[in-house]
């Protein structure tokens, strides 16, 4: 058994046990390669089907090719989507203008948190990977949040032997992460070994190219020459920089980050 | 694909789990082998050199692993964290343990998932508290590859004499609980020697380096040869198709081969292996695929059942005898109802007997009713649902359960040679219904019975029959007190006190008895049925359930206690044939037991009842030392 096809059991087997254990169950898409891997395995979990709705939260940010592609992979995937947004911040003139952490908590955040509340969802897929950062290392597959989403990382339940915490008490919610197990570099080989759709983004055009995808503002594309699949994974093979480099809002300070995610991002 | 011929596991990331106690250097010797193979990206250590800084440290390596601020601030590690590096010889996951006590959960969740392990011990303090509990934890956790790094050799100017010592400590303690390391290898982790690059100052060492100890690790074995485990995650109807979805734990599989699904035993052959997006379509699979079957029957299958081919099945059984660490806050006691999941079955279990505390300090073994927070013991579960396990040697994925309390997880165990439920030898005789007795008995966990007290008014029947309900009764066991007072009042309420009446009084009792004893229940009778013929009826009806047991006490003493003020009014003659004064009572000759309630006291009787009943009902088959309904075959 190869690596990819270990990393791809143990994904179903999550999705699986998601699907299995919880009643309200919905996937964060963020349209990225993360996410179109995500639903790749999910219609592997559950045979061609993905039998639970897929929640984008629109920051109204989002660089416009994202958006086209998501409206396209929607229709041919057949898949159930839910958007949310928080219209009242953005009527209000949210923007990184007030400052790129605030604008992330508002309307990713709390986006993310009204649409939650309102569908009444117990559990989100989320496509985080411990390589990403050093908090995301650290988490659980299946990861409790509190009343208002946050995230407790000081007492983590224990997780082992692929028993996840499936029960919690009411109010409180799951984040359940299926490829947390994966690095970026896994992503790219299993979108090459599968021939799964990307939006064009990440291809490099006049030399430069996104790694990671997120809101036009606080998201920039690094240098690269890489215009496919294959050259991708060969620059990958050979970079030292970190994937998130591209991302601003990580940066405002050391802890950033940590706030951000215990604040409930995902 | 062929699957069973492509095993080959050299390419798959070998994950290696760090732990020892707190402080001892773990979380710096990842940092310093990230760094010292170069895994480290870009500004990494001008990012670190930074933190340190601010925070007024000399350069903290193990500011890598430790992202969380609280970590850093503290310097303590709080949660275990995973990442990826390679050497020339292969991919690793390297998991970073905490090694404060308070956060043996997380050094846990990163440890299970470990195919080898580094214990690091620092050379100035040696084997601690958590050095010793985290190598015993390995060993239960099936972790059998362990290297041992000495950490902190700059501290004791590299000093061969004190590397053989803190050695020796350890090597002694390992031993005992059956580790033999591959290495011990002396490390100064701060300053990277010995950890990638060979260390000058320590000539005396010929053993290898952190890297070539990881190295030399062997890749996690193929469970593909290993018997057939399919347990059962969820059954989708799609399309037509009823597929049974599940992840081959053990064992491979292949289209026409007939499966056994425990518990219950229905069988079937596998029509197909359905697949989505597979370039040509699966006829097989292997240990460690998630995969989706039809069967050629529509048999009932559903969630938690295990699938095996029939000539190597697992164990079925409603006892288990497990070796347990416990993380809950509140201890783990006899009697106490906790969920156990193993694979994908939960079953509601009642902790049936502690046999052993393990002191993980000196390994001594102590008899105990809890096992602490962090602790270690040997524990039986009984559970009313039949359990499909193994053993954990022979198959460690339906071998280990984690044990969870209301919402969260508070233990994991692994299985000790599990034995399938026995025929209890004395409960053969069928009762016509659809289920047995003997059924009834497995999923109780215990066999039915009627214990008949007889005694004087006043010898303590009804208050021994009382506490040993309440008793019996936190032990998860199905038990009741007849009273002969209620029974006075309900069911015999037509009956007076005339010796017909009192004749036809117990027999209605034994024959209630006997009903209780047939469905499964332990039901003690309090009456005082004075004369042996009475009592012969009665054990007569209750047959093979019937306990004859004489609560006795001289008739000075009861009349001492009168708690019911029953003799004074004998005495004055207004209760015609009072047993004891005004009619006699004539002792069993041959009781099951008898208890002396005026020469000890109730929890003495109470604890000779208990014994008893272990004895004769709970445990009948027991043999030395191990679990209930575990007989002879
Ligand atoms: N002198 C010296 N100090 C070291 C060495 N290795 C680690 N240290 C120091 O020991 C302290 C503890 O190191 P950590 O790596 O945080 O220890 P740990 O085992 O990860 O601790 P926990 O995860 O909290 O259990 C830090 O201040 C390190 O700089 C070494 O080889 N030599
Ligand atoms: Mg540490």
């Amino acid at each position: 058994m190869d690596q990819l096809s270990a990393l791809e059991d143990q994904s179903i087997y999550i999705f699986r046990e998601a699907f299995n254990k919880i009643d309200k169950l919905a996937m964060l898409w963020s349209i990225g390669k993360d996410s179109n891997v995500m639903l790749w395995l999910a219609r592997k979990a559950f045979f061609g089907h993905v039998p639970f709705p897929v929640v984008h939260v629109d920051t109204s940010y989002k660089i416009p090719e994202m958006i086209t592609f998501r409206d396209r992979m929607a229709r041919e995937w057949g898949l159930e989507m839910v958007l949310g947004q928080n219209r009242a911040a953005l009527d209000d003139g949210m923007g990184p203008q007030r400052g790129r952490i605030t604008c992330c908590t508002a309307l990713k955040t709390d986006g993310l948190k009204a649409v939650l509340a309102e569908q009444g969802y117990t559990a989100v897929i989320a496509g985080i990977r411990r390589d990403e950062d050093g908090t995301r290392a650290k988490e659980r597959v299946f990861s409790p949040r509190g009343l208002n989403a946050e995230w407790d990382f000081r007492d983590q339940p224990p997780e082992f032997w692929d028993q996840f915490k499936t029960t919690f008490p009411p109010g409180t919610s799951l984040r359940v992460h299926p490829i947390l197990h994966w690095t970026e570099l896994d992503v790219w080989k299993y979108i090459r070994r599968e021939n799964i759709p990307v939006v064009d983004l990440y291809f490099a055009k006049n030399g430069k190219r996104y790694r990671s995808l997120g809101c036009a503002p606080c998201t920039a594309p690094t240098e690269s020459t890489a215009t496919t699949v294959d050259e991708i994974i060969t620059e990958l093979e050979r970079t030292r920089t970190s994937e998130r480099s591209g991302r601003a809002q990580d940066k405002v300070s050391e802890d950033a980050f940590e706030r951000l995610r215990a604040g409930g991002y995902m | 694909m062929n699957a069973i011929v492509g095993l080959s596991q050299t390419e798959l990331r070998l994950p290696i789990v760090i732990v020892g106690h707190v402080d001892h250097g773990k979380s710096t010797l990842v940092g310093r082998l990230l760094n010292d193979t170069g895994s480290l990206p870009e500004g990494k250590v001008e990012a670190l050199r930074e933190m340190s800084r601010r925070r007024g440290m000399p350069f903290e390596w193990s500011f890598v692993m430790d992202a969380l601020q609280a970590e850093r601030d503290q310097g303590i590690t709080i949660d275990t964290t995973q990442v990826r590096f390679r050497t020339a010889v292969r991919p690793y996951v390297i998991i970073d343990a905490p090694g404060h006590k308070e956060f043996l959960k997380n050094m846990i969740t990163g440890a299970a998932s470990a195919e080898a392990a580094l214990l690091v011990i620092d050379v100035q303090e040696g084997a601690l508290e958590q050095s010793r509990r985290h190598a015993y934890l390995l060993h239960l956790l099936g972790v059998r590859q362990v290297a041992v790094v000495i950490n902190k050799m700059d501290m004791c100017d590299f000093s061969a004499e004190r590397y053989q010592a803190v050695s020796d400590g350890i090597l002694g303690y390992l031993s005992e609980i059956g580790v033999t390391p591959s290495a011990v290898v002396p490390v100064s982790a701060r300053h990277g020697n010995n950890v990638v690059e060979r260390c000058r100052h320590m000539a005396w060492y010929t053993g290898p380096t952190v890297t070539e100890a990881l190295d030399a690790f062997t890749a996690a074995k193929s469970l593909a040869h290993r018997p057939l485990r399919l347990p059962v995650q969820d059954v989708y109807k799609l399309d037509e198709r009823r597929i049974i979805a599940g992840r081959v734990e053990s064992g491979h599989l292949k289209i026409g081969d007939t499966l056994t699904f425990l518990p219950g035993g229905r069988t079937a052959t596998i029509a197909s292996l359905e697949s989505w997006n597979e370039p040509t379509p699966r006829t097989e699979a292997v240990a460690g695929q998630s995969i989706g079957i039809t069967l050629d029957q529509p048999i009932f299958v559903e969630r938690g059942h295990v699938a095996s081919l029939a000539e190597h099945r697992p164990v079925e059984t409603h006892t288990l005898r497990v070796h347990l660490f416990w993380l809950g806050h509140e201890p783990l006691t006899v009697g106490r109802r906790y969920t156990l999941k193993v694979a994908t079955a939960e079953h509601d279990v009642t902790v049936q007997a502690i046999e052993r505390v393990i002191d993980v300090e000196d390994l001594s073994n102590h008899n105990g009713d809890r096992v602490e927070r962090n602790g270690v013991g040997e524990v039986v579960l009984h559970s009313r649902s039949a359990m499909v396990v193994d053993d954990f040697v022979a198959v460690a994925r339906t071998g280990r359960a984690v044990i969870v309390d209301g919402y969260d997880v508070v233990g994991g165990c692994i299985i000790q040679q599990p034995k399938a439920d026995e025929m209890p030898a004395r409960n053969l005789i069928a009762t016509g219904h659809t289920v047995t007795a003997d059924e009834r008995a497995w999923v109780n966990g215990h066999l039915g019975g009627v214990l008949w007290f007889t005694g004087l008014s006043g010898a303590g029947k009804s208050t021994m029959a009382m506490a040993l309900e309440r008793e019996l009764f936190r032990k998860g066991i199905q038990v009741y007190a007849l009273d002969g007072d209620g029974i006075r009042q309900g069911l015999n309420a037509d009956l007076g006190f005339s010796p017909d009446d009192r004749t036809e009084n117990i027999r209605r009792v034994a024959q209630v008895g006997r009903l209780f004893a047939e469905a499964g229940v332990i039901v003690v009778t309090a009456l005082i049925s004075p004369t042996r013929a009475d009592r012969a009826v009665a054990r007569r009806i209750g047959g093979r359930h019937f306990h004859e047991i004489h609560i006795s006490a001289d008739l000075a003493v009861c009349e001492a206690r009168d708690t019911k003020g029953l003799y004074r009014k004998a005495r004055a003659g207004l209760i015609p044939e009072f047993t004891g004064v005004s009619a006699p009572y004539e002792p069993p000759l041959t009781p099951e037991l008898t208890l002396h309630t005026g020469g000890q006291t109730v929890e003495d009787c109470l604890a000779e009842l208990v014994a008893y009943v272990e004895r004769t009902l709970i445990r009948p088959a027991r043999q030395g030392g191990s679990g209930a309904n575990t007989g002879e075959p």
